[in-house]
């Protein structure tokens, strides 16, 4: 297996490659980003690339790629802004489907990594949403757009692409000790906010089962469309009652007026599709991903238990240091300068 | 990742002895007992949910604890203000999922807690009260309906708890048509929506158990609406009802002390293959009309014997 990462220098795209470096069957792993790499990685080649990947038909064209693994869509609008959004998510998609798509493309396995923020968050929502469902109401923020309009040109390809596994992974909220998330941010404040007089159920996915679940769909082929969560769902005051912090409500009436002054303080920043999640909340229905035979690592309550865990002892010792930092001429000569060993066959 | 510990050394001669003996069905249960593992639980590090857990909110925001301190709040209404009567209790399965179906009325429905109470009490089994998800919007009373059983009625919401979690679920296919209609319509069945409830249950492959209510018409009666009012606050309908009249705001959380009069009529099973992509319209449509006029029977047959409003 030759396979092409994206967004290397996202948590998730380092935490992958160096899983799939393990592998006996992955021959090589090529890395792209416009970020530099978060862990140490062995033999995975980075490419600085541009966010909207226009050098990444010559990449798998030259290094004969057949698997693409896309990590880089963004989740977290607070984290970037809507033009960043829509040029990671819609632009760089397109890009990437384009070149996997191109004649003589010698891609026969695509695998993006979505989120269950596609389904929205509505009071005519179901208790669950299956993979077949769609969202009951228009989406009204660019995160939401971006990841949809990502989502058909995804569509069309699998269309166009018979021959090639499209596997999308749609991931609920995600907690972990190492990822910053909407709902990390939230429930590290020494308070943390809900709506008055609303309790919605949340469904979390611990960041390893993220990791599982990519390193699942490379490694077996299961082409189609996966919603990923841990089972169970908690009311959102259990969740706070499990990491232990006191909540502070939010009126019910134009929260998104009111919780400008904390914006503009950077306080916390509650986007609008968070603001919806804290009054409807959302379930999916994880059974489809575990008919194909994976097996999660943890449950929505293990997960925010886990993260309760890593919480406790971050107050101890305080912000972990990133031990890693990847500097070019280092990692060059480590890998290329004759003056190494190599033990390897 | 452990294993059971191994069964105790045995003396092999007085095996051997043994074996002769053996006739081949045991044997057989021997065999397969060496051969084919007893899957073991993964021992995972991680502790099991129910010691995580702080709360019961179950996957359909219901708390049995919430529960148990709204019947114990209701019980006395349900016994002395309503006196309610059942007939026909044996009619709900005991066991397995069931749709049932009922007459709906009130301005604000008196019916659907009395007959979610009745059958948690009287047969000791939770009901899950399908409603208009206008109630989600609500802050606290939303949380509260939904802690006490509510769910809001999405044919999908409907089928899980039916076919997958085999649960009883309360409907009102007349929905707020029901409910909003003069008083002088009581009693008069309502159209039952597009015969929805039929086809879940059908898909989901349980009967359907209807129940004609007699007295929540009574307990809160609409005498005008206000097509205006209702528009410009986005509600279903705006009443002004007797007890408002009587009591002024107060009216709005009394119910006139009607006698609440309940009969289960006999479940049908709805003879079809469940899990279907669609199932036909018509056959819908007729068994939806069918089970509207069962119940309309019935009501009219016990508003005949019916000699008071109050004393039933």
């Amino acid at each position: 297996m030759r396979v092409l990462v994206t967004g290397l220098g996202t948590f998730w795209g380092s935490r992958l490659a160096q899983q799939l470096e393990q592998r006996d069957d992955v021959e090589i792993v090529v890395g792209l980003d416009t970020t530099e790499p978060r862990l140490p990685l062995e033999h995975t080649e980075f490419v600085r690339a541009d966010s909207s990947y226009s050098i990444l038909a010559r990449i798998v064209k030259a290094a004969k790629i057949d698997t693409i693994l896309h990590t880089h869509l963004l989740f977290d609008s607070t984290s970037s802004t809507g033009r960043a959004l829509h040029e990671i998510n819609v632009i760089g998609t397109m890009n990437l489907l384009a070149a996997a798509g191109a004649a003589g493309s010698p891609v026969r396995k695509v695998v993006v990594k979505s989120s269950t923020l596609v389904y929205g968050a509505n009071y005519k929502d179901p208790n669950s949403f299956r993979e077949e469902m769609s969202r009951t109401s228009s989406p009204r923020t660019e995160v939401e757009r971006s990841l949809i309009e990502a989502a058909s040109f995804l569509r069309d390809f699998a269309e166009d692409n018979p021959h090639v596994t499209v596997t999308k992974l749609r991931f609920s909220n995600v907690l972990g000790d190492d990822i910053d998330t909407v709902f990390s941010k939230a429930l590290r404040m020494p308070v943390v906010p809900e709506i008055f007089g609303f309790d919605p159920r949340f469904q979390f996915t611990h960041e390893d089962d993220v990791e599982g679940a990519l390193l699942f769909a490379t490694t077996n082929d299961v082409p189609g469309v996966y919603n990923i969560a841990g089972d169970g769902t908690l009311p959102w005051s259990e969740v706070c009652a499990i990491v232990g912090k006191p909540r502070v409500p939010l009126p019910p009436l134009l929260t998104n007026w009111a919780v400008e002054p904390l914006r503009m303080t950077r306080v916390i920043d509650l986007p609008p599709e968070m603001l919806s999640l804290l009054r409807y909340g959302r379930g999916v229905d994880n059974r489809r991903f575990k008919r194909t035979g994976y097996r999660y690592n943890y449950t929505t309550a293990g997960t925010v238990d886990a993260f309760a865990r890593g919480l406790r002892l971050e107050h101890v010792i305080g912000d972990k240091q990133p031990s890693y930092r990847y500097q070019s001429d280092v990692e060059t000569f480590f890998r290329h300068s004759p003056a190494i060993v190599r033990t390897d066959p | 990742m452990t294993r059971p510990p191994d069964p105790p050394v045995v003396n092999l001669v007085a095996e051997e002895q043994r074996a002769a003996l053996r006739n081949p069905l045991e044997d057989a249960v021997t065999v397969s007992r060496s051969l084919v593992p007893i899957p073991v639980a993964p021992v995972s590090n991680q502790p099991a949910d129910a010691d995580l857990r702080r709360g019961d909110v179950d996957a359909w925001g219901r708390s049995e604890r919430v529960r148990a301190i709204a019947r114990t709040i209701y019980d006395p209404m349900y016994r002395y203000w309503f006196r309610a009567e059942w007939e026909g209790l044996e009619n709900v399965p005991t066991d397995g999922g069931a749709l049932i179906v009922a007459n709906h009325a009130a301005a604000i429905p008196s019916d659907a807690p009395v007959i979610m109470h009745g059958l948690e009490v009287e047969l000791q089994r939770a009901v899950y009260g399908l409603a208009e998800n206008l109630f989600r919007t609500l802050p606290v009373i939303g949380t509260l309906w939904s802690r006490t059983g509510g769910v809001p009625a999405h044919p999908d919401n409907a089928y899980r708890l039916l076919h997958d979690e085999q649960q009883l679920v309360l409907v009102f296919p007349e929905g707020a048509k029901g409910t909003g209609k003069h008083y002088r319509d009581r009693y008069k069945l309502r159209r039952f929506g597009r015969g929805g409830f039929v086809e879940i249950a059908m898909r989901a492959g349980v009967p359907i158990v209807p129940i004609a209510v007699v007295g929540a018409e009574e307990s809160m009666p609409i005498l005008w609406k206000s097509k205006r009012l209702a528009a410009l606050l986005n509600l279903p309908y705006f009443p002004i009802t007797a007890n408002t009249l009587l009591f002024g705001p107060v009216g709005l959380l009394t119910y006139f002390p009607a006698k609440f009069k309940l009969r289960v009529l006999p479940p049908i099973h709805l003879d079809v293959e469940p899990d279907q992509e669609r199932y036909s319209r018509s056959r819908v449509m007729e068994e939806s009309e069918k089970i509207r006029d069962q119940i309309q029977i019935a009501l009219y047959d016990m508003l005949r014997t019916r000699r008071s409003v109050w004393f039933g």
